[in-house]
């Protein structure tokens, strides 16, 4: 069943038929009180962090250091992300957002939680929550201070709300003092938070 | 048999979408709380794995993962299949039925049983 077209892409409320499934038996396993929704929740999250974030700096650090992939990144994410094997299953496109001395870029999304699992894993749980959701784009500054981000006065924001079909990863600027370094060394330095824009790349040590 | 690591390694993710970790902590959590042993479990995604239509560059391993699942807990008779086929299109009728935005909960199902 690995092919399940359904037409509803755009449609966030579809659930596919695995969502579905794993949703009646946990819905069955806890209504025996055999499993505790929140003790699942705390797995996911234990988990979430050592899975998808890694593809996005993979992502990152090869535009980093390949001036081509990069253009083709900026062109086209969709294409040039699937091309390192990471596509999404629900039929949404990517676009690579690529921060600049002037310019901060950030992603949310205000209606739900659409994200870019194919590159960053599952969602934080601040991605999804309403305070984060409502707040970043009316004052993106006061929220990225709160993340313990602080941007010079004259650095302007943008603000990108994810859709169903359009799914954003910022591409950080790279930090000084990092040349000649191999895409994996870079790699390492490319937090989940600062392919959403709460925080910048790490600085080598 | 130890806890099980996320299926590995450096060149894919773990996990593709979030069904797949909701699965995968599924059966951690069942496991930890003895429901049935990590060998135990170790057999029953054995057999999914191996049939012989499985995708071999693995992309289909949550969805043997999960038939793995459903099948154990049938064997333990916590379920039956015509359950979990009724309540997984429950979900679907009531994910449906949700406005966009807001959370998705069983009791939207229009038609529940």
């Amino acid at each position: 069943m690995a092919h399940d077209h359904d037409h509803d892409h755009h449609h966030d409320n579809d659930l596919n038929p695995m969502t579905a499934r794993v949703k009646a038996l946990e819905t069955i396993l806890v209504r025996k009180g055999l499993v505790d929704p929140a003790a699942i929740d705390a797995i996911v999250d234990t988990y979430e962090n050592k899975v998808g974030p890694r593809n996005g700096a993979r992502v990152v650090a090869k535009a980093w250091t390949d001036e081509t992939y990069a253009d083709w990144l900026r062109r086209d994410a969709t294409a040039a992300i699937a091309s390192l094997g990471y596509t999404g299953r629900q039929g949404e496109h990517m676009q690579a957002v690529f921060n600049t001395p002037e310019t901060h870029n950030l992603v949310v999304c205000t209606l739900c939680s659409c994200y870019p699992w194919s590159v960053l894993g599952l969602p934080p749980v601040w991605y999804k929550a309403p305070p984060y959701r409502s707040r970043v784009v009316i004052d993106p500054r006061g929220v990225l201070a709160e993340f313990g981000l602080t941007l010079p006065a004259d650095k302007a924001i943008r603000v990108w709300d994810s859709t169903a079909e359009m799914r954003y990863i910022v591409v950080p600027e790279r930090p000084e003092g990092t040349r000649g370094w191999s895409e994996e060394e870079l790699a390492a330095l490319i937090s989940r938070d600062s392919m959403i824009g709460t925080a910048l790349a790490g600085q080598p040590a | 048999m130890n806890r099980p690591e996320p299926p590995p390694g450096p060149d894919g993710p773990a996990f593709a979408e979030p069904w797949q970790a909701q699965a995968f902590a599924l059966v951690v959590s069942l496991a930890e709380g003895g429901v049935f042993g990590w060998s135990e479990w170790a057999d029953a995604l054995s057999a999914e794995v191996h049939r012989p239509d499985a995708a071999p560059d693995g992309r289909d391993y949550y969805e043997h993962w999960l038939r793995a699942l459903e099948r154990l807990a049938v064997t333990k008779g916590l379920t039956t299949p015509g359950e979990v086929e009724g309540l997984s299109a429950a979900w679907r009728r009531a994910a449906q039925a949700t406005p966009h935005g807001k959370p998705i909960l069983l009791e939207n199902d229009p038609n529940p049983a």
